[in-house]
């Protein structure tokens, strides 16, 4: 018990006190707000007040602990952020290569810690900008990557051993990996000094993202090949980053997010078992997940404080990990992408800020903030300058970052915490019994507890049971225009004649006989990143790598389950 | 007829409009199929029946493949269902052949059910004649996958599949809504799933232990095989062998001359279905529009008058003529 | 006793799979009443017109997030007056700035939506400006 018995009995007696007058005083109240303001934005229910008896069934040690201590609800780090704060990691990628590369250097310049790769929808549905398929979509939303020449000059200046990357890349995240790879070998690093992160989850992008290639059960095969090789060649990388980010942004509810997520990550544990016959504690320290900081401030710190608890459970008690840096959830947060709005856009900055604080108060390791433009267009210098300082205010100004997991054993926090942590493990449980995510997302399970979530809370924000400042309250009839970043449509015709070059001086024969060997390893099942390697670094393309992958496992299209 | 030219031409939109006056049951495209019907009769219709997240849009999707690849042209009505609630409907099926969707071979148009029951909508049947006209050699009719009483498809097809999974209780539901009886060719789907080689035996011993006479010129249905969609080559594989399943099927109906038996019970639902529209509902129309029926409706309730009398009534008022 | 029913196409072009304002768009037109007809992602312009035509709708609603409108959006106007069938009404949506707007509009599109509009703006904007065919 958490509390002694002579606190819950006086404690007891106040609240029925206080319980009387709240009644006393609401009775005259005319007008109250309908049921769902006074739940969270997921429409979890809130009380009122907390009070001990909301966690009076606590065990200290075994809730909620110390930082770097079992089972982590206060974070992984002993030292929390007066160590080093999170990495200042602004998600960016535009154009070509070359002016990517220039806005990395201007972000390292203005005090950013970590690099975030953003590619065009070409490059993340692995086809070239030349496809027929690209028509009107090169560097729109990213930056457009063909080759490794492409992925040279992108990385041009920066100290791969020096600067950690993340690259939000799913499909064809084996080839863009294996170019990662080999621009270090060029540059005389070794593979085990390069250290970042790729996307590569798949699961998710069934669930919500629908960055679709080949069928589900290929793909965990391919990501699999990942985490044996980054386990065997690349220690410092994250192969995988386990995302709840996009399925939030796909309608989910903040308890959805957290179960799907830490769900997807078990299966991705369990392939690798199964498949690969690696020891747990051989990679479990280098999965990583990335989280979705929404609007609602305690249901998103109490979601973080939660996933780490899960987490550490589930490795240590599910998979009998032995190494506690298994049990260490590390995550990446980015703010959220659907809360902004185009009404009144410099309101975006105010809930970017605080939704980076709660993300920072959920201990986050990396942080993205969005841009006040992002719902416009990619962000332009000023917006992101703006939203980086967001950061560096949080971090220098507040002293939020002064103490470890300040909100630790508020009656609020640790009950909602306690709340979510169970409404998780109820779903978490439920996919088991379908046989796993894999099984759940044929029978469509996850995809349609989301588009359920997001429709009703559209109605929710049309008959202004939920508010959206300058939506549906507040609504402002003045017009505010902010600056937008432009890409310039030519760039298409550039990359198309960049990659025709590419394709011109390149030994053919020596890059068609990379792609065989790659399409006989694929039919083998054998690991596929040595032969990626060699491939890029024959000049094949990103499209004639994911090629070969649709010609072997199928091509997975989206079957648009109601 | 202008119409009928240019459907016969091989014109998609003016033949999707057709479909639409049909569903929308504009007066003026009763008389277009006037037109039409002497010109159908051409095209092999396949109709697909089985219980929702069976499969059947997906197999349709093969099913197009295979088809294309034997040079025939394909037309596909896909059914899904209206909301009661809205009328609304949202129409998905088409999502899973959105990749024929630039093949001008393929023409697939989504039908809501507008209340009708039976797994199909009412324009069905019509539908059907205006994708033969249009010279599609094979049409694939997609019920609606309720997992109810969905038996109507029969009376459309010269050809009907019944999808099943293992492990959904397909096997007593399909029993029991009795679209056993009505299947040339089960296909058990998703057969890489436990359950699979359970569900092909039952479906085995019901087909061994019903009559002769229930084979319709010795034609004993066969149980066909799908395993995981997911699986290229073996998914081709499983669908060009019900391909061919189907064509022996037509072929069987053809050599033992059943096309015309077939085709009977088409004519007799589209018979009862033109007598009722033509003679009950312009009465029925009248009796709402002139404020009768309501006064009737009262009567009825009072026992004043009892509805077979009142029913006598209005047959002799209005059909006096016409019988 | 003839009953028409508007019919609409909600479609996804280009490689953009985020797909939740289409979906949500499509439950709020069927609970408005429509026949709502919705290709899944990742559609050539080719794909969508090849549709539309073969559905016969009346309204085509296009949402990208890519970016990638300024070609994708004249590409559909353009296939589909190619085909005879620009009475079909087309409308967009998605991330697209301002500046953008006016070359849409000159491409034939009759609204475009940005974040934040509600499903009551664009249901009314439908009933106002949409009837079916006569």
């Amino acid at each position: 018990m958490y509390f002694a018995k002579e606190v819950l009995e006086s404690s007891s007696k106040m609240r029925k006190r206080w319980e009387d007058e709240v009644k006393k005083l609401v009775s005259k109240w005319a007008d109250q707000k309908p049921e769902a303001q006074w739940s969270t934005v997921s429409d979890l229910p809130i009380k009122r007040l907390y009070t001990p008896d909301d966690i009076k069934d606590m065990d200290f040690e075994r809730d909620i602990s110390y930082p770097g201590q079992y089972p982590y609800t206060r974070g992984n780090q002993v030292t929390g952020y007066r160590g080093k704060y999170w990495t200042f990691r602004m998600f960016s990628g535009m154009g070509d290569a070359a002016t990517t590369n220039e806005r990395w250097h201007m972000l390292l310049k203005e005090g950013q810690t970590g690099l975030s790769t953003a590619f065009d929808f070409p490059t993340l549905m692995g086809y070239d900008t030349d496809s027929p398929k690209a028509r009107g979509e090169c560097g729109k939303c990213g930056v457009a990557i063909d080759t490794l020449e492409d992925f040279l000059v992108l990385t041009k200046g920066i100290p791969l051993d020096k600067i950690t990357t993340s690259m939000t890349i799913n499909p064809p995240a084996t080839a863009l990996w294996a170019m990662y790879c080999a621009a270090a070998e060029i540059h005389g690093i070794p593979l085990n000094k390069i250290g970042g992160t790729i996307q590569n989850d798949m699961l998710k992008e069934f669930i919500a993202q629908k960055t679709l290639m080949c069928p589900p059960e290929p793909s965990v095969k391919l990501i699999s090949d990942t985490v044996e090789f980054g386990t065997l060649h690349v220690p410092k990388w994250n192969t995988i980053s386990i995302s709840g980010y996009h399925i939030r942004e796909a309608g989910a509810t903040a308890v959805q997010e957290l179960a799907f997520t830490l769900r997807d990550g078990m299966e991705y544990v369990e392939d690798v078992l199964r498949r690969k016959k690696l020891d747990v504690d051989s990679f479990g320290p280098r999965l990583s997940f990335f989280f979705n900081a929404h609007c609602d401030f305690f249901e998103e710190i109490c979601k973080m404080r939660a996933a780490r608890r899960i987490w550490a459970k589930a490795m240590k008690e599910r998979y009998k990990s032995k190494d506690e840096r298994s049990w260490w959830m590390r995550f990446h947060t980015q703010t959220a992408g659907c809360s902004l709005t185009a009404q009144q856009p410099y309101n975006n900055v105010v809930r970017t800020a605080t939704q980076a604080l709660s993300a920072v108060l959920g201990g986050t390791q990396s942080l993205h903030t969005n841009s006040l433009d992002e719902v416009w267009c990619l962000p332009s210098d000023f917006a992101v300058q703006i939203a980086l300082r967001t950061q560096q205010i949080i971090a220098e100004e507040t002293g939020a970052a002064t103490t470890i997991d300040p909100l630790a054993g508020s009656y609020f926090v640790e009950a909602l915490t306690n709340e979510m942590e169970k409404q998780a493990w109820d779903y978490i449980h439920k996919i088991d019994d379908m046989g796993g995510m894999v099984a759940a997302i044929e029978k469509g399970f996850p995809q349609l507890e989301i588009s359920d979530a997001a429709y009703k809370f559209q109605r929710q924000i049309d008959s202004a049971e939920k508010i959206m400042v300058g939506v549906n309250k507040y609504v402002s009839t003045e017009k505010e225009t902010i600056p937008f970043l432009e890409i310039d449509d030519k760039i298409e015709l550039e990359q198309i004649e960049r990659l025709a070059a590419v394709r011109r001086k390149r030994d053919s024969k020596a890059a068609m006989k990379c792609l065989s060997d790659l399409k006989a390893a694929c039919k083998k099942g054998e690991n596929v990143m040595p032969f990626c390697i060699e491939a890029v670094k024959a000049l094949c393309s990103v499209q004639e790598i994911c090629d070969v992958y649709r010609e072997v496992y199928g091509e997975y299209r989206d079957p648009g389950l109601y | 007829m202008e119409i009928t030219k240019k459907i016969q031409g091989g014109d998609i939109r003016a033949a999707s409009r057709l479909i639409r006056n049909l569903e929308d049951r504009m007066p003026e495209a009763k008389l277009t199929i006037k037109h039409l019907f002497p010109l159908t009769g051409r095209a092999h219709v396949i109709g697909i029946t089985g219980s929702p997240g069976a499969g059947k849009s997906t197999l349709t999707d093969g099913l197009i493949d295979c088809f294309r690849k034997k040079g025939k042209t394909v037309g596909v009505l896909a059914v899904d269902p209206t909301s009661p609630f809205t009328g609304g409907a949202i129409l998905g099926d088409r999502i899973r052949m959105q990749r024929h969707a630039e093949d001008p071979g393929v023409f697939v148009r989504s039908l809501a059910t507008r209340g009708a029951l039976g797994g199909l909508a009412k324009a069905v049947g019509d539908a059907i004649h205006v994708m033969d006209v249009l010279g599609e050699d094979i049409i694939i009719v997609e019920t609606v996958g309720t997992g109810q009483q969905e038996v109507d498809i029969i009376n459309h097809s010269h050809t009907v599949l019944v999808v099943l999974v293992p492990g959904m209780g397909d096997e007593i539901q399909a029993i029991k809504a009795g679209i056993l009886e009505i299947a040339d060719i089960f296909v058990v789907n998703k057969a890489d799933r436990e359950g699979s080689s359970k569900l092909s035996r039952e479906l085995m011993a019901m087909l061994d232990m019903a009559p002769p006479s229930a084979f319709q010129g010795g034609w004993r249905p066969s149980i066909m095989k799908v395993e995981n969609a997911f699986q290229p080559e073996s998914f081709n594989k499983a669908l060009d062998d019900i391909c061919n399943k189907i064509e022996e099927h037509y072929k069987h109906l053809v050599d033992k001359d059943l096309i015309g038996s077939r085709m009977r019970r088409k004519a007799t639902v589209e018979l009862n279905e033109a007598i009722r529209a033509t003679i009950l509902e312009p009465v029925l129309l009248k009796l709402l529009g002139s404020g009768r029926m309501e006064e009737l409706i009262e009567k009825v309730m009072k026992k004043e008058i009892d509805p077979y009398t009142a029913a006598e009534d209005i047959a002799k008022r209005n059909l006096e003529g016409c019988l | 006793m003839s009953d028409r029913k508007l019919r609409v196409m909600v479609a996804k072009p280009g490689l953009d799979g985020h797909d939740r304002g289409a979906r949500v768009l499509a439950r709020c037109f069927r609970d408005a009443g429509y026949e709502v007809i919705y290709t899944g992602c990742h559609q050539t312009p080719e794909q969508i017109v090849s549709a539309a035509v073969q559905e016969d709708v009346d309204l085509l609603g296009l949402s990208c997030l890519s970016g990638a409108h300024r070609y994708l959006y004249p590409a559909v106007t353009k296939l589909l007056k190619d085909k005879g069938a620009d009475d079909i009404m087309v409308i967009g949506g998605g991330i697209i700035p301002e500046q953008d707007f006016q070359l849409l509009y000159d491409a034939g599109l009759k609204a475009i939506f940005v974040p934040g509009a509600t499903l009551d703006t664009i249901v009314t904007w439908i009933n106002t400006n949409v009837k079916p065919r006569a």
